[in-house]
């Protein structure tokens, strides 16, 4: 970045660029999630778990709620993307990717401008937001 | 009825009164529907007692409920997820897990929504941001494999005591508008952690940069595994680290936190959702009730008293600790 363009209280263009990126993209998510919500509640598109069995499951840990309403975990929900809870997912995941989606652009603009150590920040961030989401690192559960 | 004699927050609540009757009529008219037998308990999982409060009740509390708790939360300077986690998970029927889900993807929602705008008037530095955003993130994704391991009553202790130092924190920190930096460290140099922004209230161009950098980014360490553990986003610590440790004026402490709770949340928040910790019924109210009760939040800040609003979510985190340290003490 410009140490001109640093100091005249302006944001640099990748920081209008992620911006931009950032406003489509977050509330193209949250439009999508009140619309799938509405489907959803209303009964338009039927659940894979029954609406009424959600209050008996939600009192619950998660790994009873995954058991017994037969839920899948991880990148399962998508073969379920026709069923009304699920297909909330979709606006839900969009929301959950954008920060990934929006550090891709920043790392050839970082390495144009010959900022290397910034690039392979931004390389790393990308790195880790996708094997957060990947699902590959597993943990335990309640 | 002609809109245009209604002040924004009258049209904001107007709005979320649409949202919750349209929620409402939906809900009734799929209240016919006959509940399918589901797949019998096996293997000592069991459902949860019936309350005999029908399905379509809660998400339309949770949604006037979140309105409500985003309108205190602009008022008092905090973030929403640090109040919807100890308050639903206290007054609510959900376990944890889900909690911790839906107030991760509260949170994110909240960051993603006002990080455009903080971005583009350079309150939130990009700059400033990623070094912190990476270790944060990546101690996010640790600390909610950690909160997921971890017996719910530990979990639950743990997040009573840190929802009581919380209080404390808000009630006795002072945050310094302009902090003086009389000189920039080497690592915030090499990160090139300076900038300047044009504040519109004295119409300065204010020049900034940062000191103490290494202890700050050691500090992220434990505010992201924090966030990821607990769910609660992490504005509460993110400013005093930005502000008072390493020097970053008001203005861009709290942008940047903000838009950081994008990045730090997102990965904590894969987790939990990979985890199956996210309940659409529940968590989409949530989101929507907050935002709306931001934004007539914001509306109402020049007319509220801030100081009165700040003492009684102090007052409220006290409780709501408490009261899930007394759950995880199993009182």
């Amino acid at each position: 970045m410009s140490e001109q363009l640093k100091h005249n209280g302006k944001a640099s263009p990748a920081q209008i660029t992620y911006a931009n990126m950032l406003f489509y993209g977050a509330w193209s998510g949250l439009g999508i999630m009140v619309i799938t919500y509405l489907l959803y509640v209303s009964g338009l598109i039927s659940p894979h778990v029954p609406l009424k069995e959600i209050p008996l499951l939600w009192s619950q840990p998660v790994n009873t709620y995954l058991e017994i309403g037969n839920v899948p975990h991880g990148w399962g929900w998508t073969a379920l993307i026709a069923k009304g809870d699920f297909l909330n997912f979709v606006g839900i995941v969009l929301l959950a990717s954008m920060t990934l989606v929006c550090y891709i652009p920043l790392i050839p603009s970082l390495m144009k401008r010959g900022e290397k150590g910034m690039a392979l920040m931004a390389f790393a961030e990308v790195l880790v937001l996708a094997l957060a989401a990947s699902g590959l690192v597993n943990g335990g559960g309640h | 009825m002609k809109m245009d004699h209604l002040r924004l927050p009258a049209k904001i609540a107007l709005f979320a009164l649409f949202g919750v009757l349209l929620f409402a009529v939906a809900a009734y008219a799929s209240g016919n529907e006959t509940a399918s037998a589901m797949a019998a308990a096996t293997d000592g999982a069991h459902l949860g007692p019936d309350t005999g409060v029908a399905w379509w009740v809660w998400p339309l509390v949770l949604l006037f409920f979140c309105f409500i708790l985003g309108i205190i939360a602009v008022l008092a300077g905090v973030g929403g997820g640090v109040l919807y986690v100890p308050l639903v998970s206290g007054f609510f029927p959900f376990h944890l897990d889900f909690v911790r889900g839906a107030g991760l993807m509260v949170a994110l929602a909240g960051a993603l929504a006002a990080g455009p705008g903080l971005l583009k008037r350079n309150f939130a530095s990009l700059r400033l941001a990623m070094p912190v955003a990476l270790i944060a993130s990546s101690c996010a994704i640790v600390g909610a494999y950690l909160g997921m391991a971890l017996p719910t009553n530990v979990v639950q202790l743990c997040l009573g005591g840190t929802i009581m130092f919380i209080a404390i924190l808000l009630l006795v920190s002072k945050n310094t508008a302009h902090p003086v930096v009389t000189k920039q460290d080497a690592l915030s140099l090499a990160l090139g952690m300076d900038g300047a922004y044009h504040d519109p209230a004295t119409g300065e161009l204010v020049q900034w940069k940062t000191h103490r950098t290494l202890p700050g980014l050691l500090l992220f360490i434990v505010i992201g595994v924090m966030a990821g553990m607990f769910g609660l986003g992490a504005g509460w610590a993110n400013v005093p680290v930005l502000n008072l440790m390493m020097g970053a004026p008001l203005k861009v402490a709290v942008g940047t936190s903000k838009f950081l709770l994008s990045i730090t949340d997102t990965s904590a928040a894969w987790v939990y959702l990979n985890k199956g910790c996210v309940i659409p019924l529940m968590a989409i109210p949530s989101i929507i009730g907050l935002m709306l009760g931001s934004f007539v939040g914001v509306r109402l800040l020049a007319k509220a008293k801030p100081t009165f609003i700040r003492y009684m979510v102090i007052g409220v985190l006290l409780l709501a600790g408490g009261k899930a340290l007394m759950k995880g003490l199993g009182i």
